[in-house]
């Protein structure tokens, strides 16, 4: 075993690799941010709808979440892709990737926020109910914020989860960073060195996501920052 | 604040006529199960009612229906005007405006201060301006003894401290009447004092109050009524001294043994 590391395909002046991986970088945010954002408002959605009086509503979200948290997202990427296509739903890469990464990650997302909702004790629930508050007030400031605060870690465990799942997006070639990878592989054939470059950025990516809900949380909960709870 | 005009204070007629609260004949179910069976009393303007008795008599059954935390199955509750019937609904929101409650439990709202616990409901139900809602809560704070725990979050406070608070939060909706369930009972001894006394002070003050209080020597100093339950009915009535002089032969064993 006497491997050369050569890490100098990455800015061959032909073929200046490292532009593909910043590429690659640069979309696998686009992906997560956007599914972050659009996954937790459709996810808190479901969250509050799972606590509705509606029955048929309540059947109806329990039947999503469970049908998402038990099936792989390649399935659903591949569902979303090709299957609505041959019925003559076309979305590009890119948008088949961030609705499948949305709905997948939404389900999580309400699972965890509906765990913090029940989390919040009845009596302030009462409480709030007695001093008039309209169930609408008494959703958004009473229960939600400390049951978003409470679960927020786990939210972001599972964030960056997604992040990392993003990945198998490469398979309906979204240009993300492991396609980039595999493209760069198959033209260098130094798979040793270009996947130690894509497992360290991810593990930045990782990183910066878990400082940015923690940034949030320091942020968003005042409460937080003055007694120090850690995040 | 919009004093309901129902009892113009103008008027000699004794406060029993036009009474805050009345239960006619009011029963309550939770499922088969009948805990309040038929139950009538009234509290007038002004009055503070004491209700005493067994655990399970139905005590906070009975509060919890006036402010219709619990739906009564039949009969009816007039409070400040309104009527809270079976159907539930109807003037709920008008008779939480004007009633404040205070649970054994304190329930402050753990990620809000002192002052946000206090200003929440004035600027969301009376749509009080926020500068006037921290002059309000500045004010009920002042009244408990705590203005200078404005700033801080409830679990910084003693649970003497944050019953205070549960109490100056419904005060800064100017209610008519005050419910308290039991408020001292989650309390080290040494911290019922001084929630006692705030009580107490609001009772001076003309505040309309029903308490379910085990502070036996409470009531028997504050009480214009003390209301005795049992088994989910009104068993005996009668005014402060009724516990040196209880009648049936359930309230003097409740006496007996209660203290
Ligand atoms: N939500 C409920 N569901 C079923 N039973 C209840 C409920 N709340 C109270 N009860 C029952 O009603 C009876 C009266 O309770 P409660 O009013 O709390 O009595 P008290 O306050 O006098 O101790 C008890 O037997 C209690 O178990
Ligand atoms: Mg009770």
């Amino acid at each position: 075993m006497n491997y050369q590391f050569d890490f100098s395909f990455l800015w061959d002046p032909d073929n200046a690799y490292w532009r593909d991986i910043l590429h690659g970088t640069w979309l696998t945010v686009q992906l997560t941010v956007l599914a972050i954002v659009l996954g937790f408002a459709l996810g808190a959605a479901c969250a509050i709808g799972s606590t509705s009086r509606i029955p048929s509503l309540r059947r109806a979200i329990a039947v999503y979440v469970e049908i998402i948290r038990n099936t792989p997202l390649l399935v659903q990427v591949f569902w979303l892709f090709f299957g609505l296509a041959s019925l003559g739903f076309k979305f590009s890469a890119f948008s088949a990737a961030v609705l499948a990464l949305t709905i997948n990650i939404a389900a999580y997302t309400s699972e965890i926020i509906r765990s913090g909702i029940e989390s919040v004790r009845k009596g302030q629930i009462e409480a709030a109910e007695s001093l008039g508050l309209s169930r609408m007030q008494l959703l958004f400031d009473v229960v939600l914020p400390p049951a978003i605060e409470r679960v927020l870690p786990s939210l972001a465990g599972q964030f960056v989860l997604m992040m990392l799942a993003t990945s198998i997006m490469a398979q309906i070639s979204t240009e993300e960073l492991m396609a980039a990878a595999s493209r760069i592989q198959s033209e260098t054939f130094r798979g040793f060195e270009i996947y130690i470059v894509v497992a360290v950025v991810y593990l930045a990516l990782a990183m910066a996501l878990r400082l940015s809900f923690a940034f949030l949380a320091w942020a968003a909960f005042p409460r937080r920052r003055r007694l120090g709870t850690p995040v | 604040m919009t004093l309901h005009a129902i009892a113009p204070a103008s008027t000699a007629e004794p406060a029993q006529a036009t009474p805050m609260v009345r239960f006619n004949d009011v029963h309550k179910s939770f499922g088969i199960v009948e805990v309040l069976k038929g139950i009538s009393f009234a509290v007038g303007r002004g009055e503070v009612v004491c209700l005493i008795g067994r655990s399970g008599s139905g005590k906070s059954t009975a509060l919890r229906c006036i402010n219709g935390l619990e739906r009564i199955t039949t009969g009816s509750i007039d409070v400040c005007g309104h009527a809270v019937t079976p159907d539930g609904k109807a003037d709920l929101h008008a008779v939480r405006k004007r009633v404040g409650i205070v649970f054994q439990s304190y329930n402050l709202f753990p990620h809000l201060t002192v002052e946000q616990n206090i200003t929440l409901a004035p600027r969301r139900v009376k749509k009080t301006a926020p500068t006037e809602a921290r002059a309000l809560a500045a004010d009920v704070l002042a009244k408990v003894g705590l203005s200078d725990k404005i700033a801080s979050y409830p679990e910084q406070l003693s649970g003497g401290q944050q019953q205070r608070v549960a109490i100056a939060r419904a005060l800064a909706m100017q209610p008519e009447v005050m419910l308290f369930d039991e408020v001292t009972s989650a309390l080290d001894p040494e911290l019922t004092g001084e929630v006692l006394k705030v009580m107490e002070d609001l009772a001076r003050g003309g505040m309309t109050m029903v308490l379910v209080t085990h502070e036996m020597a409470f009531a028997s100093r504050v009480a214009d009524k003390i209301i005795f339950m049992h088994k989910g009915r009104v068993h005996e009535t009668g005014p402060r001294d009724l516990l040196s002089r209880p009648e049936t032969p359930e309230l003097r064993q409740f006496v007996g043994t209660g203290l």
